[in-house]
């Protein structure tokens, strides 16, 4: 319980160890502690940004399938339109061959009728003259009546 | 337990002096080195609280000087946190105290509160167990509890008067400090025919603010000398029960953990205080 040189050793000592508390410990924990309250603190912050970037994407996402649905849509209001458009213009189409085929068809059948026809006039005719001649029975001058056969053949 | 032991000391009265005597080595008269004979000789060591309170000191820097060296501002390992809390809880301590600038004040205060936890802390290893493997190993007294010296405690608490006096000076100026001393709690009169009484005014606030001032430093170790030397006497007494100390150095021992931590707070706390006092400006 005396008093004597231990209190002075007890207070270089305490002087040393608070000296090296000050120098080496304290400092480097207290940067460390510090560094990480700045890190956590941005990380917060940076949790927060790509919360708010992630609600902009989806917001957006959102906003662009909504786009491209309804420009699907349209793409296929217009696609059946030109459909139709295509399947009108075929029936348009196809009418109109059928009536030229049927023109060009009527016209032939005409045509090959009125030869037919001329060919029977012909024929006829020939008869006519060939039946006349023989009701004549004498020869008649084909060319001296030729005038009068082909009137025949045009009445017939 | 060693009143009934055949080691050491026979009767109580002995067994208890002998735990409270400190392992001593001063310089005699004749100028060689002796021990455990030096009642009253101020040139002595008390080599065994010198011992442990530097080891305990020791562990301290090595302890947290390893959490410093590896702090990192990543994820910390379960020691560096536990280092972190220490060192945050000491820090916001001296924080709402202490509100000026200071590199020193905050691990001062850490240095202060680990070290004298660790010197409390040996009040919990049982009382006997390292005075007889001391004396096993040939050392015949041996306190192991540092801050039940007197000495240990009167040599921190003068540190922290000198740092005291060193802050009063550095914000107030020499002139300022003696106003200080001189010039409270009553002011004394600068002109009349009160001048007179001035220098009786003067010297009547100098003995008062000095045994204000040096009341700082010896209620400061007294405190912590105080209750671990009561508290380490407990313990010796219970030593002393055989049987029934079992129940009872366990509820000591509990009780004691929150005195430890306890002194240990206020004597940093006080510190903190002491010096933001000594730092502000009037």
């Amino acid at each position: 319980m005396d008093i004597n040189l231990t209190l002075i050793g007890q207070s270089i000592a305490m002087i040393v160890f608070v000296w090296f508390c000050m120098k080496f410990i304290w400092p480097p924990i207290m940067a460390a502690i510090e560094e990480r309250q700045t890190q956590i603190a941005d990380g917060l912050a940076a949790a927060e940004r790509g919360q708010k970037s992630l609600d902009k994407a989806k917001a957006e996402s959102g906003q662009i399938v909504d786009e491209a649905r309804k420009q699907a849509t349209s793409i296929l209001d217009q696609a059946h339109a030109r459909a139709n458009e295509i399947i009108a213009e075929g029936k348009k189409a196809g009418v109109k061959e059928r009536e030229r085929q049927l023109a060009a068809a009527t016209s032939e059948i005409e045509q090959e009728a009125n030869r037919a026809r001329e060919e029977l006039r012909g024929q006829v005719s020939a008869i006519a003259v060939a039946s006349a001649e023989k009701i004549l029975m004498r020869e008649i001058d084909a060319k001296a009546h030729e005038d009068i056969l082909s009137k025949l053949a045009a009445e017939l | 337990m060693a009143s009934e032991g055949g080691h050491g000391p026979q009767t109580s009265g002995d067994y208890i002096q002998h735990h409270l005597q400190n392992l001593q080595v001063c310089k005699s008269d004749s100028g060689e080195w002796i021990w455990n004979q030096c009642a009253g000789n101020p040139m002595g060591i008390n080599v065994d609280s010198m011992a442990f309170s530097v080891i305990l000191g020791v562990l301290f820097i090595w302890l947290f000087g390893r959490a410093a060296r590896k702090s990192s501002s990543g994820s910390p390992g379960k020691f560096q946190a536990f280092v972190e809390i220490v060192i945050d809880f000491i820090d916001s301590s001296v924080k709402d105290t202490f509100h000026g600038k200071s590199r020193l004040i905050a691990p001062l205060a850490l240095t202060i509160f680990m070290w004298v936890f660790l010197m409390n802390l040996m009040d919990l290893i049982p009382v006997d167990w390292l005075p007889m493997l001391g004396q096993a190993a040939g050392i015949p007294y041996l306190k192991v509890v540092p801050t039940t010296d007197v000495n240990i405690t009167f040599g921190m608490s003068i540190a922290v008067f000198v740092l005291i006096l060193f802050y009063s000076i550095r914000s107030k100026g020499i002139g300022g400090f003696i106003a200080e001393l001189t010039l409270h709690p009553i002011a004394p009169p600068m002109k009349g025919a009160g001048l007179i009484a001035a220098p009786f005014i003067i010297a009547f606030n100098f003995i008062l603010e000095s045994v204000a001032l040096l009341a700082k430093p010896l209620s400061l170790s007294l405190r912590l000398f105080g209750n671990m030397f009561a508290g380490e006497l407990i313990f010796i007494l219970i030593a002393l029960l055989g049987l029934w100390q079992l129940p009872l150095h366990f509820g000591w021992a509990v009780f004691h953990i929150l005195i430890i931590t306890l002194q240990a707070f206020i004597f940093m706390m006080l510190t903190v205080v002491y010096l933001t006092l000594a730092s502000e400006e009037h």
